[in-house]
């Protein structure tokens, strides 16, 4: 069985489970980014009441790997009675551990902006909104997305980790056609490939965006 | 919560698994930072003097690692590569040695950047006093740049103890595969999580902690 | 007449479009001091730079010693030398540079000890003892452990000197010395050049310290747009200026 056709008799399976590795992504950073650039606005202009208890959350999510709090978030929730299917922990923990990413990376963002910019627009008179939309955003926006996109690429490798809950990603589905067809290495460096094709893109539009955004002097 | 009955008496019964399992997985991250810093270095430094071949080379190494995931090279180089290479090893052996190649293009990227950091004016004054570039590379700009480095290098060392977690999946007996095995024997799940996680919290900042102390001494004066 | 240590002839170097080093001819005898002024973009710290192979030049001749420094002696061919023949060449002059570029992770004696000890060879404790009487000599033993982080710009400045003549070189060549320096601290460097100068150190120096150039050098050179327009003893060039370029040079200076 020459390899072509045992590729294609396997494109399926492998193209199901991509689907479910751009799902589980996706849904996971949008989830994060909402939640990130909450949690990093008000990181950065709470009150102390409201930053601490970010600041401790964060900062105890970011130093727990990816994988125990996939784990976690998949046992121990049901047991605290929540109703969680794999898909749902899968989802929640990698959206977690991304928010807090993203809400140190739009916190970085934020304090970039001269505090003068906050100044000067509260003096025209716009409201704090006001100036969080039409001048402090804007402006932190070329320190965001950069390392933003970082992030969103962390998210799809750390997607990865949800084959070991029973969920068929892309990972699981690599496995599964080698464990039918006992041809480990092809799969692999093609998994590797397909993953290599969807970050590389992704870190390419992150490195033209930094260049988009060079012209602008610190 | 109604329906749990906590009882951390069997955790602390098996307590031998989490500690010793962090014990293993320090000792993935001590050897894991050790190839990958001598690896991350040499390329870096290939890169820096290197013609447009090795750049290219180095390059492209980054850029396919830094792209997968960790966990996939950890089956590639565990279950795929016995297969077309007549080699064997252990578990431990192969996660080291793919932590070691991932985190190596990590720092390839943190020593490059630290290396044109240094100011060309201290390359001059090492030519001046009659040094070969190899004297200059290891006397004045590896220095230099180590102290630049320093605070990227604690937190990517970090991150690499954070991801010795993996090793679970080959079974390597360390902090996370101690937990699931407490999880899957003795269905503590909230209590064994709750203490693996808080586990690894400490460990890791402790360790930044330690890196910070250094640094302080050390980093650019 | 004895040979000169540096000897310059028709020294070329042309950056693009544009001839940075024209025709060069300059030499400097055993135990003079030979000062370069002029206009910036004149050449000549490029030229101080070629002398020791920190730059390239394209046409001409450099000679230290009567050893060729940017070219394989006896090679028709012109090849150009290796990193670890240079070194040698560079280890035999010594360089002191307008930014002090002292190394920031070692300490002022450390910083005189590297030479000696990777270059030199010696011992630590004989590289101490050398760098030490260096230190002594431009007035800083007492901030032998500091790191130049501790230092004012003109102590910076000589460790820099001293780590240049520790290395006993034939000659030093001095890149502007005083010019990043604050007023004040100018007079401590250019009295340890002068006493150097006194105990007979041969030295090409570029600065815009004129009354400086006046006292210390034996001769002096103004150079603009790459060529040497005169060069002549100090009363000569500075009290009785050939050139308008000079002339002109000279006023603005003041």
């Amino acid at each position: 069985m020459n390899f072509a056709h045992v590729l294609f008799e396997a494109a399926p399976s492998l193209w199901r489970g991509l689907e479910v590795t751009v799902e589980v992504s996706a849904v996971s950073v949008s989830f994060a980014l909402v939640a990130g650039l909450l949690f990093g606005t008000a990181l950065a202009y709470g009150p102390i009441l409201l930053r601490l208890p970010i600041r401790a959350v964060v900062d105890v999510v970011r130093g727990i790997p990816v994988l125990v709090l996939i784990f976690f978030v998949y046992y121990v929730g049901p047991a605290a009675g929540l109703e969680l299917g794999s898909f749902s922990a899968a989802i929640l923990a990698l959206s977690l551990f991304s928010a807090c990413q993203v809400a140190e990376i739009t916190r970085g963002a934020i304090i970039s902006v001269h505090h003068g910019q906050m100044e000067a627009a509260r003096a025209v008179g716009l409201t704090f909104r006001q100036c969080l939309v039409s001048v402090i955003f804007p402006q932190a926006l070329r320190r965001f997305l950069p390392p933003w996109i970082n992030s969103v690429t962390d998210t799809v490798k750390g997607s990865a980790l949800v084959s070991l809950l029973g969920i068929v990603d892309l990972m699981l589905a690599i496995q599964q056609v080698i464990g039918r067809t006992y041809r480990p290495m092809p799969f692999y460096v093609l998994g590797a490939l397909i993953y290599l094709c969807i970050n590389y893109a992704l870190s390419s539009a992150s490195r033209r965006l930094e260049a988009h955004f060079a012209y602008v002097r610190d | 919560m109604l329906h749990y009955h906590f009882n951390f008496g069997l955790i602390w019964q098996h307590f031998d698994k989490l500690d010793w399992g962090l014990v293993v997985s320090l000792e993935l991250t001590l050897a894991a930072v050790a190839v990958s810093t001598v690896l991350g270095l040499a390329f870096a430094v290939a890169h820096v003097s290197g013609g447009r071949g090795v750049r290219a080379l180095v390059a492209g190494y980054v850029e396919c690692i830094r792209n997968i995931p960790l966990l996939l090279l950890v089956y590639l180089v565990f279950y795929g590569v016995p297969t077309i290479v007549n080699l064997q090893y252990s578990a431990m052996t192969s996660f080291i040695v793919t932590l070691s190649l991932y985190y190596a293009a990590y720092l390839v990227e943190v020593f490059r950047a630290g290396l044109l950091a240094v100011a060309r004016g201290m390359q001059d004054a090492g030519k001046a006093i009659g040094m070969t570039a190899w004297q200059r590379l290891v006397h004045v700009r590896l220095p230099i740049m180590f102290r630049i480095v320093l605070p990227s290098l604690s937190n990517t060392y970090v991150s690499l103890f954070k991801d010795t977690a993996i090793a679970s999946v080959l079974a390597v007996p360390e902090l996370t595969y101690g937990a699931q095995w407490i999880n899957n024997n003795t269905f503590r799940v909230i209590e064994v999580w709750s203490v693996a996680a808080p586990m690894y919290v400490v460990t890791g900042y402790a360790i930044l902690f330690l890196l910070r102390r250094f640094e302080r001494i050390y980093a650019m004066r | 007449m004895t040979e000169p240590i540096v000897r310059m002839a028709e020294v070329g170097k042309s950056f693009g479009a544009t001839r940075v080093l024209d025709n060069v001819d300059l030499s400097v005898g055993r135990g003079e001091v030979v000062t370069i002024i002029g206009p910036s973009g004149s050449g000549k710290t490029t030229l101080l730079r070629c002398i020791n192979a920190l730059e390239t030049y394209d046409s001409g001749s450099i000679r230290i010693d009567g050893v060729e420094v940017g070219f394989r002696d006896g090679d028709s061919r012109r090849r150009p030398r290796r990193d670890r023949e240079l070194a040698q060449i560079r280890a035999a002059t010594g360089m002191v540079f307008q930014l002090f570029y002292l190394f920031p992770h070692l300490t002022a004696v450390e910083n005189v000890m590297l030479g000696l000890r990777k270059v030199r060879r010696m011992g630590r404790a004989e590289a101490r003892e050398r760098a030490m009487r260096w230190l002594e000599r431009v007035g800083l033993a007492d901030r032998a452990g500091n790191l130049p982080s501790q230092l004012s710009g003109g102590q910076q400045q000589r460790v820099g000197i001293a780590r240049a003549v520790a290395m006993e070189p034939k000659m030093l060549l001095l890149d502007e010395i005083t010019s990043a320096l604050d007023p004040e601290l100018v007079g401590e460097v250019l009295a340890v050049v002068r006493s150097l100068a006194a105990d007979g150190m041969t030295m090409l120096v570029v600065t815009h310290e004129m009354a400086f150039a006046r006292e210390v050098s034996d001769r002096v050179a103004f150079m603009d747009g790459g060529r040497v327009i005169q060069e002549g003893d100090p009363e000569s060039v500075l009290r009785r200026p050939a050139s308008e370029r000079l002339r002109a040079f000279l006023s603005r200076i003041g």
